[in-house]
C-alpha cells in the first residue's frame, strides 16, 4: 500500500487528488474507489471533488465524513434529497432503508424518481444514484421496512441516524430504538407548504414530546400533498444537522424544534422543555 | 382574561397565526381548541407558557398558549 500512497502523493496537486488520478490509482493498485479516497484522505490529500467543501469543511473533517455510517430511514420525498446531500457531502457509507417502489404520485418531488424508475425499489434507485454521482461512496440498500426487531441489525456501526419516514408509529418507534442503542435521531417532516426539524439526542426523548398527543393517523400532508420544494428544504436541514453532529461542530437543534410555513415564509424555533418537566403530565 | 393563541402551519387557514383574545375565568385548553373548531385530534402538540400541556388543564389570565397540528409526512 505503500506504493499507492506514493502514487497518490505524486499525482496530488496542490494538496488536491484530479478524480481521474483516483481512479487511475484505484485501477493500478486493484483496489476500490473508496479504499484509494480512504488513503488520499489519510495523507491529508483532498479528492478533488470536495474542494468546494473546503471554506466549511478541512481534510480532517472530510476524512471524519469519509468514516461515518449514516442510516436513512424512508427514501422517499426527505430520504431521496437526503441520501444525494450526503453523498456528495462524502459521508462514506449510507445505510438507506425503505421497503418501497416507486409510484406515479411521488414524481412530482421525489428526487431518485423518475418515469423509468416507477416500480422499481427506492433503495434501488438509492444504489444508482449514489454509484452515478460518487464512487467512493457504499450505499447499503435496505429493502425492507425498518422496524423495533430489526433495528439493532440495520443500525449496526451508524453514528447517526436521519428520519425520512411518513409514518407516526413507525417514528416513535425508530426514536425509541435510538433511544436504547444511544444513537442521535436526525428527525424531520413535512406536510404541504410545512415542516419541522428537531435533532433527538439519546435520553431527550424529543419525538415522543412532538408527537405526545397523535393517537392515529396521519398528518395534514394527507389532503395537503408534498409540493416539490418543501421535502428539499427540511431534508437539507437535516444534512446540516448529521454534519454537524458527524463532526461535533455547530450547535445542533437540540431540545428545540424547528417549525417552517414557506408559505408565510416563517422559521421559528419552538424551545421543548421535555416532557418530564412538563405540567400536569 | 387575555389569552395569547398562537396557532401554527395549516390551524393558520381561516382563523389567524396569533392573536390575544378574551376568555371566561378558568377556561380550559380544550374549550379553546373547540371554539376555534379545530378537532382535538388534530392537535399534536400544545404547548402553554413554553411548556407541555393537556387539553384539560385551566388558563390563566395572560398565558400564552400554541396549538401544533400534526406534520408527518416524509
Amino acid at each position: 500500500m505503500e506504493e499507492l500512497r506514493q502514487s497518490l502523493q505524486d499525482s496530488a496537486q496542490d494538496g488536491l487528488l484530479p478524480w481521474g488520478a483516483q481512479v487511475a490509482a484505484a485501477e493500478r493498485f486493484a483496489v476500490s474507489i473508496a479504499r484509494a479516497e480512504e488513503a488520499a484522505l489519510s495523507l491529508g490529500i483532498l479528492p478533488a471533488r470536495y474542494q468546494r467543501n473546503r471554506q466549511a469543511i478541512d481534510v480532517a473533517q472530510q476524512q471524519t465524513l469519509f468514516r461515518s455510517r449514516v442510516a436513512v430511514v424512508g427514501c422517499g420525498g426527505l430520504g431521496g434529497y437526503v441520501i444525494e446531500e450526503l453523498a456528495r457531502l462524502g459521508v462514506g457509507t449510507i445505510v438507506a432503508i425503505d421497503p418501497d417502489l416507486f409510484e406515479e404520485h411521488n414524481l412530482n418531488r421525489q428526487l431518485l424518481s423518475s418515469p423509468d424508475r416507477l416500480g422499481q425499489p427506492k433503495v434501488e434507485a438509492a444504489a444508482a444514484r449514489v454509484a452515478e454521482i460518487n464512487p467512493a461512496v457504499k450505499l447499503v440498500p435496505v429493502q425492507a421496512a425498518y422496524s423495533t426487531e430489526n433495528a439493532r441489525a440495520l443500525l449496526h456501526d451508524v453514528q447517526v441516524v436521519v428520519d425520512a419516514l411518513d409514518s407516526v408509529p413507525t417514528r416513535l418507534a425508530l426514536a425509541d430504538s435510538c433511544d436504547s442503542l444511544g444513537l442521535t435521531l436526525v428527525h424531520g417532516a413535512i406536510s404541504g407548504w410545512f415542516g419541522q426539524v428537531t435533532t433527538q439526542f439519546p435520553g431527550d426523548g424529543t419525538i415522543r414530546q412532538l408527537y405526545s398527543r397523535w393517537v392515529e393517523g396521519k398528518g395534514a400532508e394527507q389532503h395537503l400533498g408534498n409540493p416539490s420544494f418543501t421535502p428539499a428544504v427540511v431534508a437539507s436541514i437535516e444534512v446540516a444537522e448529521v454534519c454537524k453532529i458527524l463532526l461535533g461542530s455547530g450547535t445542533p437543534l437540540r431540545n428545540r424544534k424547528l417549525s417552517i410555513n414557506l408559505l408565510e415564509m416563517e422559521f421559528e424555533e419552538i424551545v421543548l422543555a421535555g416532557l418530564d418537566r412538563a405540567v400536569g403530565t | 382574561m387575555n389569552i395569547t393563541v398562537k396557532l401554527f402551519a395549516t390551524f393558520r387557514f381561516g382563523r389567524f397565526a396569533a392573536a390575544t383574545r378574551q376568555y371566561p375565568p378558568s377556561t380550559q385548553i380544550g374549550e379553546v381548541i373547540s371554539e376555534l373548531q379545530i378537532p382535538e385530534s388534530q392537535v399534536s402538540m400544545i404547548m402553554l407558557n413554553g411548556r407541555h400541556a393537556n387539553p384539560d388543564q385551566r388558563l390563566n389570565d395572560g398565558d400564552s398558549l400554541a396549538l401544533f397540528p400534526l406534520v408527518a409526512g416524509g
